[in-house]
């Protein structure tokens, strides 16, 4: 490749983050859009896209809750207790004014009667008993990351010996937040590895469709066509179903990602090859193959470049499908199994109506799935939009 | 047209065949196999089974055979006598526990599409005429969080305020006092009004995503120049609208067909089982619980069967609306 002397040089001297850079800038100075890295373009579009900022800070959260799940939860997920079944949500109180003012979170004590005909409790506020609640408190020992034992939790009843549920407790007085935290974790990091292997099987298979063209092209297509047009829902079941039920939590785990990415390939793999299409024909890919480079050459330096943006976005966009999916599965009992918690499985103690009519807070899951979901919905269309900078 | 009709009817044979060999996969792939069930139960009942009726029941039912040989026996059955096998857990021919529940979740698809279509065409068409405004964006927001939330997960919404509010469990689409009715217009009438909220239900994601489309492909329309011409020639407002850019937009509508029956049948799968439905989603899961596998791939073999025609359906409307389609190698000229 010859070098091109009359190109303007790489302009990242302004750093990118600089609020001036993204305003008018003045004719004068011939600082056009071209002249800046496609990096820098890209964030100035994303980032003109509030909806998309929104979403990638809640997906950061998300992401950190994920991460530390251990210690953000107030309890672990399968410390139960018989006394708080179905014990509702505790308000957090930050002021108390009973006597003066004092900073100091605390929740109200629960009142218990236990009706005696269907045994079942019923819960009230009791607002004279006060259980403080502090931060980095001691509580129900766990493992962080399976590799550090501790018992420290950000927030907490001060006194190990009390329990505070701020999202309520399920059928077994097991305290809802800390379950959503440690769902959270599954749920995502599922999404995450199903569109992993998805991504692996799309670029390679739609890469080979779009660049080599011809019979392979014909064939993946059929492939294609013929997963898309099977109902999904049913064959995952179907393919979740064959998974024995003996198998432990991990190899079940990675079963349901291998299943899940086996079908989501597709439209990851039809984007690739389109671009493949699209760009077979640019000059500066004739260029590089008249210069003697070889294939992998060509589909690494050259073209793969110019749509990892769009690759990206593809990527956002089927997240959210592998977590509906992986909630669906585990909903119906087809998914992962009960010591694990996602979020699929923790709403399928929400199945039951009457669980539901008495405790609502165990569709919370529910809700955590619907947020999951849209962020990465408006995080993707803001990638893709901002990944064209020059349309 | 008759070459391309002919040529999309032969590309259905492959799919098809391709549909049956999944779900046969489906039925073979757990371990053990529907005998090994069956005794299991016998002995669980305290019966004993001796070696030699294992032995003449695997001879009588083929296990032994090479796979080859049971998927030959197996989809010669269904295709040439429509025999789908025996249901172990119902002890009855899967075709009559099929059938009927077929039929319900064939009119729960279509009658979820066609209220898909009549809300996403207006709510499509004004968001893009009017973008950016209030409703446009209220459509919008609506829309995503459609997208966004599981369709059981509304279900259960649903469910829980009828509970909570009025007093009342859901479930069926045949009220009870016309469980055991002929078919007559009472009947039809309590079909229809209990069907209106799982169709709504299923249908959110749908509508969604065709409002989006719509709007997309509408937009770029109206960019075009002849709408610009069509406009300073003097034609009033509506008319530049629904002459030319939303006729041009409307294949998305007909090509749903294709693309949203696969969601509609899976999305009524889940409702079905929230709602108790009596569709064919209830079956499936007891059937894949039960390891009744011949029920289970019956049900996914005839499903799929059924999307892969209503997708050849729409791609003949489509062909049949949109001659760019048609004639493909016109257009490139």
């Amino acid at each position: 490749m010859g070098a091109l002397p009359d190109r303007p040089a790489p302009t990242g001297r302004e750093p990118a983050a600089d609020p001036a850079a993204t305003g008018t800038v003045a004719p004068g100075r011939a600082r056009t859009a071209p002249d800046l890295p496609q990096r820098t373009l890209v964030w100035r579009r994303f980032r003109r896209n509030k909806l998309a900022v929104v979403g990638v800070l809640v997906l950061c959260a998300l992401l950190l809750v994920s991460v530390f799940s251990e210690f953000l939860a107030p309890s672990t997920p399968s410390a139960y207790s018989a006394e708080h079944t179905y014990a509702p949500p505790q308000r957090l109180h930050f002021v108390d004014t009973e006597d003066g003012f004092d900073l100091g979170m605390y929740v109200y004590g629960y009142q218990v009667e236990r009706d005696p005909d269907t045994l079942a409790n019923t819960f009230t506020v009791d607002e004279s008993v006060k259980i403080p609640v502090g931060l980095f408190v001691r509580g129900e020992p766990y493992e962080m990351w399976g590799l550090f034992p501790s018992d420290r939790h950000l927030i907490g009843a001060a006194d190990p010996q009390q329990r505070v549920y701020l999202l309520g407790a399920d059928r077994n007085g097991r305290d809802m937040a800390s379950r959503l935290i440690y769902g959270t974790r599954v749920s995502m990091s599922i999404g995450l590895a199903g569109v992993a292997l998805s991504f692996v099987l799309g670029l390679v298979l739609g890469g080979l469709s779009g660049y080599l063209g011809g019979r392979v092209d014909t064939a993946i297509q059929r492939v294609i066509e013929f997963l898309m047009s099977v109902p999904t829902i049913p064959l995952w079941m179907g393919l979740s179903a064959a998974v024995p039920r003996d198998w432990g939590p991990v190899q079940t785990y990675l079963a349901i990602t291998v299943i899940l990415s086996l079908i989501g390939w597709t439209d990851l793999a039809r984007v690739v090859r389109g671009r493949f299409l699209s760009l077979r024909q640019e000059d500066f890919v004739t260029a590089a193959r008249l210069d003697g480079c070889g294939t992998g050459r060509i589909i690494g330096r050259h073209m793969l470049p110019s749509f990892t943006s769009h690759i990206i976005a593809s990527l956002t966009l089927a997240v959210p499908f592998v977590i509906l999916a992986e909630t669906s599965l585990s909903f119906l009992g087809l998914g992962l199994q009960a010591p694990v918690v996602s979020w699929g499985v923790l709403l399928q103690e929400a199945q039951n109506i009457h669980s539901i009519a008495g405790a609502p807070w165990l569709l919370l899951p529910g809700a955590a799935v619907t947020v999951a979901v849209l962020v990465l919905n408006f995080v993707g269309d803001g990638v893709r939009d901002a990944a064209d900078p020059y349309r | 047209m008759r070459r391309y009709v002919i040529r999309r009817l032969l590309y259905m044979v492959p799919t098809l065949f391709a549909i049956s060999v999944v779900a046969f996969l489906v039925i073979q792939l757990p371990p053990g196999n529907f005998l090994t069930a069956y005794i299991a139960q016998l002995s669980a009942q305290g019966q004993g089974v001796d070696s030699a009726q294992i032995r003449a029941l695997e001879e009588r039912y083929g296990l032994n055979d090479p796979v080859l040989v049971q998927y030959w026996r197996w989809i010669s059955g269904i295709v040439l006598h429509g025999d789908f096998g025996q249901s172990f857990q119902y002890h009855r021919e899967v075709s009559d526990l099929m059938w009927d529940r077929i039929g319900l979740t064939l009119v729960l698809a279509l009658s979820t599409l066609l209220l898909s279509w009549l809300i996403a065409f207006p709510l499509g068409v004004y968001s893009a005429v009017r973008q950016y405004s209030l409703g446009d964006y209220a459509v919008t927001v609506v829309g995503f969080v459609g997208l966004a939330t599981p369709n059981f997960m509304l279900a259960l919404i649903f469910a829980w305020v009828s509970y909570r509010y009025f007093g009342q469990s859901v479930g069926g689409i045949v009220s009870r006092e016309y469980a055991d009715a002929a078919w007559n217009l009472g009947k039809v009438l309590d079909v229809v009004s209990n069907l209106w909220i799982p169709v709504l239900i299923i249908g959110t994601a749908g509508t969604a995503a065709l409002i989006r489309v719509l709007r997309a492909n509408l937009l770029d329309e109206l960019r075009k120049p002849y709408v610009t011409t069509a406009r300073a020639k003097g034609l009033p407002e509506w008319r530049v609208i629904l002459k030319y850019p939303v006729r041009m937009s409307l294949s998305p509508f007909i090509s749903t067909i294709g693309w949203i029956l696969p969601t509609l049948v899976g999305g009524e799968v889940l409702v079905s089982i929230v709602l108790s439905l009596e569709t064919t989603g209830p079956l499936l899961v007891e059937a894949l619980r039960n390891q009744d596998m011949y029920l289970a791939g019956s049900v996914i073999l005839v499903l799929g069967a059924l999307t892969v025609i209503g997708t050849l359906l729409s791609d003949l409307l489509l062909a049949w609306w949109d001659p760019r389609i048609r004639h493909p190698h016109v257009e490139r000229v």
